[in-house]
């Protein structure tokens, strides 16, 4: 185990950890709301094919990133309707969702399987240059990879400095109370859905366009689903699902690591560790009403007509 | 419309109620297939001919026909799985974790006692699905009744944890000499046995036998309708002398119970064999189809009939139109969303 | 949000109301009611459960439309169609259950309600704004704290402080006091104090009597939903408001007096030094002791809120006591399940069928069965011998003259039927010992003398009764020992022969017994 090795698992772990973390943030702002995300899969799915054929189609990648972000607001819309407008069971409406944003992602991305895109440069922050070259190299990230702990910190600045960041809180935790104090429970779960939506898109943009560069069906790989288990271990904080993000990912990387320096772990039981860790952090917290999920999380907020 | 339902309101097993719901189903798949047709267009592919590939192989030929039911089988499972526990107001999202934990333990049995004839070894195998299932739902229940954890959240999480253990276990112990990633071939004594030289297996039996015995315990015995009670309002059921918390985690038992048992049928009855993706979100799909049925036995069968007739369509879809078998969920999830959102066209009463 | 002091002898009132009349299906909630509000002035609406007080002041709050009558703002009419329109005309009101947001903090909580809340949170102005009235008012919270963290006396100060910074200058408080420790209340009346000093116009809703005189400066007395009477505080006594809060004529109506109950006589239902524990907004049981009798119909008074409802659901066993035990039929039965209860021959009816006794989606016969299932079981369970239910069923509903559809699904029955339906249930068992809550509550004429009857037949046949209730002519009428419950304890128990409306009175507005002559 190196220094060198060492640092390659950060910088994997940096890397394929940023989308990660981009949605993961989304789906906090969503599920303050009070709304939970089962079909975030689909989203990013959809998200990332249509970011991709975008950059394919313009030679931009910003507009594919636009793109993304756009697509995965608009899913979530989806969500949004059945759930919150027709009234339909969260866990339910988001699996449907799961299952159209395979099928089409399916569908956008087929022409553009194999298809090489013009994708973000990648570069150094000015401190690193100095560093020898073997280490350096592990360090060039895109400008989305840089962006994201300030973002991470944007979306703690909003939910708790904003006042629609308090509005949003509130919905999550008692929407009749919100109402009366004279909010619209229903429009603002829709504007956390949105949001939540395009963080996810950036997530996804970030996914194909500048990490693996590449579209193929099913490339998300369960990342929906490690960002819901990563919005409980963070308890519902953007500043934790950092660390988070971290964790999560680099237990991939960390895998490589071991192996290579000759411990064998079966990496399917590492795999657990995220959701494991996750869950006795859940069981040593559960009894603290401070660490505890929104009150109103998963449940349809029936209005008062 | 109020003519056809009349006629059919004769027949003896078809009553107002049922047919009524019957109708507005049909309507409601009949839109969701003309929206997947319009995507179909878009895409620049004949809708048309579409249809014609989908019917044609799942019910134009008896071979088709048999895989469409093939398909069914362990949906009708897991549907059932949810569907119980949710009559006394409990969501079992954990289908897909309790699905995989009860075929390791039915394949543990498999490959441990090889020799045993098949009419003991496969009732073994079915009690370990349904220990392992019933295991991996204790969990969440038992978290819930001590007021730690939303079993919601815990489920969804070890819905992600089973299929690792499975393929630590594969790999590390079970897996086949030749082929790492699965385990041997079952004996044929640890194989459910087929039908008339189709893939249907015992497992069909099985899953309309326990949608029988869920159908009758709920209409008829007094456990269906204590629970009931508990699921209409479970503190009156509690204020009238029902056993609430007894109740809530044996049925959460039970629910992941026959999620074990879908599991061991899919590795027994379809696969012979057991690798770390063999589910494809079987357990999800059995949620939505006890969701779009309204818990209901008859309507559990006919969801997992349309639900496998589209994904048995997607396949010679992929070979003749070209298109990824992956977009015939699109199809799957414009169903969906129309039972989900209930248009005023269609509305009923709430199940 | 501070007013210059005003004098006390204000001359025109910031808000009346004007012949305010409210309706809800079956009861008539507000008759014509009057109201003058003014500056600088505690006023406190007094009267029992049901008098009309809480659904008044909803609709100065605008929870509630009035069906007539009018709303003036300093000889202003103005109307008043949501909480949020009342807010805007300085309306605040603290409800019984708080509206406070546990997971968010003190400050969090507030600023939601601040009028002019600025797009990006300027937390140390919202801070400073809180400490500064939180000062003058003697109201000490921190804002950084959870609601979850504080004490409901704690809660109750942000409730207020809540008001406070929304710019509130009428401040409706519902029950403030029942929730409080006494020496909270006694701060609570201090801070009130300072806020009327200030110029702030206070409505207290309440049923205590010392509260009342302690610190009201003009008192109204509601009594079933007609105004008794306004008086100042000078002119105000306890015999005054409790002869305006309670009907004039003691009840009349004799009722077969029963077999004199033997001491020796093993209780049915013995509760000694038996107390609970409240959770949240619920009452805790101080102390309780209690014996029911064979024959005996022990009736339970009191304004609802004081304990009544814990106090059926630790007969019954579906809350436990924390103190003292239980005994029925002479067994210690302090920690046996409800199913227990049921079997050994107790019967429930609970004040609200819909909510407590029955399963809304299961047909009227279904839910017949629902209590004794075991009874009606075959085959192990397999079968359920629906003939049987409802022979029994019909039996007792012939016995009781009451008719309702056995087919339908419960919750299409109306409050009435639904309320038959329960006593039809609990009555075919031929318990032993009934708990009925506010037995007939919502009932029409004819089903209340059935429902009461029913009792009757049944302590006749040696059954005891625990008859809650907030109708004083019922429980006169139909008791053989008399309780009084206030606030979670046994303010006095008699014989309805030895007491009278003013002395049963007295206790359960907390004030001290006089006893006054019968006459």
């Amino acid at each position: 185990m190196t220094l060198l090795s060492i640092l390659g698992v950060l910088s994997s772990a940096i890397f394929s950890g940023t989308s990660l973390l981009y949605t993961t943030l989304g789906e906090v702002i969503d599920e303050r709301a009070g709304i939970v995300n089962l079909g975030l899969e689909g989203v990013l799915l959809v998200s990332a094919s249509s970011g991709f054929a975008v950059t394919a189609i313009s030679g931009n990648p910003y507009l594919g990133i636009l793109m993304s972000m756009l697509a995965g607001g608009l899913m979530n819309m989806l969500l949004g309707y059945l759930a919150i407008t027709r009234k339909a069971n969260q866990l339910a409406s988001g699996l449907a969702l799961m299952f159209f944003g395979f099928g089409l992602s399916a569908l956008i991305g087929k022409p553009y399987v194999a298809v090489k895109i013009h994708s973000l440069s990648r570069f150094l922050l000015p401190g690193m240059a100095s560093l020898p070259l073997k280490y350096s190299s592990l360090f060039k990230f895109d400008v989305l990879i840089y962006l994201v702990i300030p973002v991470a910190v944007l979306v703690w600045w909003l939910l708790y400095r904003t006042r629609w960041g308090l509005s949003v809180r509130a919905v999550g935790e008692n929407a009749d109370t919100a109402f009366a104090s004279g909010r619209n429970p229903r429009l603002i779960r829709y504007q956390a859905l949105f949001v939540g939506g395009m963080l996810a898109g950036l997530g996804a943009a970030h996914l194909s366009i500048a990490y693996t560069m590449n579209w193929t069906e099913n490339m998300t790989a369960g990342r929906g689903f490690i960002a819901v288990a990563l919005v409980i271990f963070s308890k519902w904080d953007p500043l934790r699902a950092i660390v988070g993000a971290l964790v999560f990912s680099g237990a991939v990387a960390f895998q490589l690591l071991l192996q290579s320096s000759g411990v064998q772990v079966s990496s399917f039981l590492l795999d657990t560790i995220p959701y494991i860790l996750t869950l006795i952090v859940l069981i040593a917290w559960g009894g603290n009403r401070r660490h505890s999920a929104p009150a109103m999380l998963g449940r349809v907020y029936q209005g008062s007509e | 419309m109020s003519k056809i339902t009349e006629r059919l309101t004769r027949f003896p097993l078809f009553g107002q109620k049922t047919v009524r719901t019957g109708m507005r189903y049909l309507l409601m798949i009949l839109f969701a297939f003309l929206m997947f047709g319009v995507i179909l267009l878009i895409a620049g592919i004949d809708p048309l001919k579409s249809y014609e590939d989908i019917f044609s192989s799942t019910l134009g030929s008896a071979y088709g026909f048999s895989e469409v039911v093939v398909s069914m089988i362990p949906m009708l499972i897991t549907a059932l799985a949810v569907a119980l526990p949710f009559r006394v107001g409990l969501i079992n999202i954990g289908g897909e974790g309790q699905l995989f934990i009860g075929a390791a333990f039915a394949t543990f049995g498999a490959l441990t006692f090889p020799n045993l004839p098949a009419w003991l070894l496969l009732p073994l195998m079915a009690l370990l699905g349904m220990l392992g299932g019933a295991l991996w739902a204790f969990i969440p229940g038992y978290l819930k009744s001590i007021g730690l954890v939303n079993e919601t959240i815990t489920s969804l999480l070890l819905n992600s944890v089973a299929p690792k253990i499975v393929g630590f276990l594969i790999l590390g112990f079970w897996h086949s000499p030749r082929d790492t990633v699965r385990t041997p071939n079952f004996v044929d004594a640890a194989r459910l046995p087929t039908f008339f030289g189709t893939r249907v297996h015992l497992g069909l039996v099985l899953g309309l036998v326990l949608l029988v015995i869920f159908w009758f315990v709920l209409k008829y015995t007094r456990w269906g309708l204590e629970m009931g009670a508990i699921g209409s309002n479970p503190q009156a059921a509690k204020r009238n002398g029902i056993p609430l918390a007894k109740y809530l985690v044996i049925v959460m038992c039970l629910g992941g119970a026959i999620a074990g048992l879908a599991g061991m049928v899919q590795v027994s009855g379809f696969y012979g064999t057991l690798f770390p993706n063999f589910s494809m979100s079987l357990g999800f799909m059995g949620f939505m189809i006890c969701w779009l049925a309204g818990g209901d036995p008859l309507g559990i069968v006919l969801m997992a009939f349309v639900v496998s007739v589209i994904y048995s369509g997607g396949n010679l879809l992929q070979l003749t139109r070209g298109l990824p078998y992956a977009v015939i969920n699109i199809l799957l999830a414009f169903t969906l969303f129309i039972v989900l959102a209930r248009p005023n066209f269609f509305k009923g009463k709430r199940s | 949000m501070l007013r210059k002091s005003a004098s006390h002898t204000n001359l025109k009132p910031i808000v009346s109301m004007r012949a305010i009349t409210k309706s809800f299906p079956g009861v008539l909630a507000n008759d014509r009611l009057d109201l003058d509000l003014y500056a600088s002035e505690i006023h406190a609406l007094l009267g029992e459960n049901g008098a009309g007080k809480s659904t008044l002041m909803k609709i100065l709050y605008g929870f509630y439309h009035c069906d007539s009558g009018e709303i003036l703002f300093n000889e202003q009419p103005v109307a008043i169609h949501s909480p949020h329109a009342a807010r805007l005309h300085q309306i605040g009101m603290v409800f019984q259950d708080f509206s406070l947001i546990p997971a968010l903090s003190v400050a969090e909580n507030i600023a939601l309600f601040l009028p002019q809340l600025p797009a990006v949170l300027n937390i140390k102005e919202i801070n400073h704004r809180i400490r500064e009235v939180s000062k003058r008012y003697d109201l000490q919270v921190n804002p950084h704290a959870m609601v979850s963290q504080l004490s409901i006396g704690e809660q109750q100060k942000v409730e207020i402080l809540k008001l406070l910074l929304a710019e509130a200058t009428l401040l409706i408080l519902d029950e403030p006091t029942r929730v409080l420790a006494p020496h909270e209340t006694e701060a609570l009346f201090k801070v009130l104090d300072s806020l009327r000093k200030d110029g702030y116009a206070i409505v207290l809703i309440t049923h205590k009597m010392k509260e009342v005189l302690e610190c009201a400066d003009r008192i109204t007395v509601l009594r079933g939903g007609h105004l008794a009477g306004t008086l100042l505080r000078s002119e105000a006594s306890e015999d005054k408001l409790v002869a305006l809060m309670f009907e004039k004529k003691m009840a009349t109506l004799q009722v077969n007096r029963k077999r004199d109950i033997s001491e020796s006589e093993v209780p049915l239902l013995e509760l000694s030094e038996a107390g609970t524990r409240a959770e949240g907004s619920q009452t805790s049981l101080k102390a309780i002791d209690l014996k029911i009798r064979p024959g005996e119909i022990v009736g339970v008074a009191g304004v609802s809120g004081n304990g009544q409802k814990e106090l059926g659901d630790l007969a019954l066993g579906m809350i436990k006591c924390v103190q003292g035990r239980k005994f029925l039929f002479g067994k210690d039965f302090t920690n046996q399940s409800i199913q227990q209860v049921r079997r050994s021959g107790v019967g429930f009816i609970p004040e609200n069928p819909l909510t407590m006794a029955i399963a809304p989606f299961m047909t009227v016969l279904q839910n017949m069965a629902l209590t004794r299932t075991w009874r009606y079981a075959r085959a192990g369970g397999l079968r359920m011998d629906w003939k049987a239910v409802k022979d029994d069923a019909e039996r007792t509903m012939q016995a009781l003259e009451f008719s309702f559809p056995l087919y339908v699904p419960a919750r299409s029955l109306s409050g009435g039927n639904l309320q038959r339906m329960v006593i039809v249930r609990e009555m075919t068992q031929e318990p032993h010992l009934i708990i009925a809550s506010y037995l007939t509550r919502g009932l029409d004429v004819q089903s209340t003398i059935a429902a009461r009857r029913a009792l009757v037949q049944a302590r006749d046949k040696g059954a005891g009764i625990l008859l809650i209730s907030e109708d004083l002519e019922e429980l006169f009428s139909l008791s053989d020992r008399l309780i009084v419950l206030y606030a979670g304890a046994i303010a006095g128990s008699f014989k309805p022969e030895e007491t009278n409306v003013f002395e049963v009175g007295y206790l359960m507005t907390g004030s001290e017994v006089q006893h006054v002559e019968n006459n």
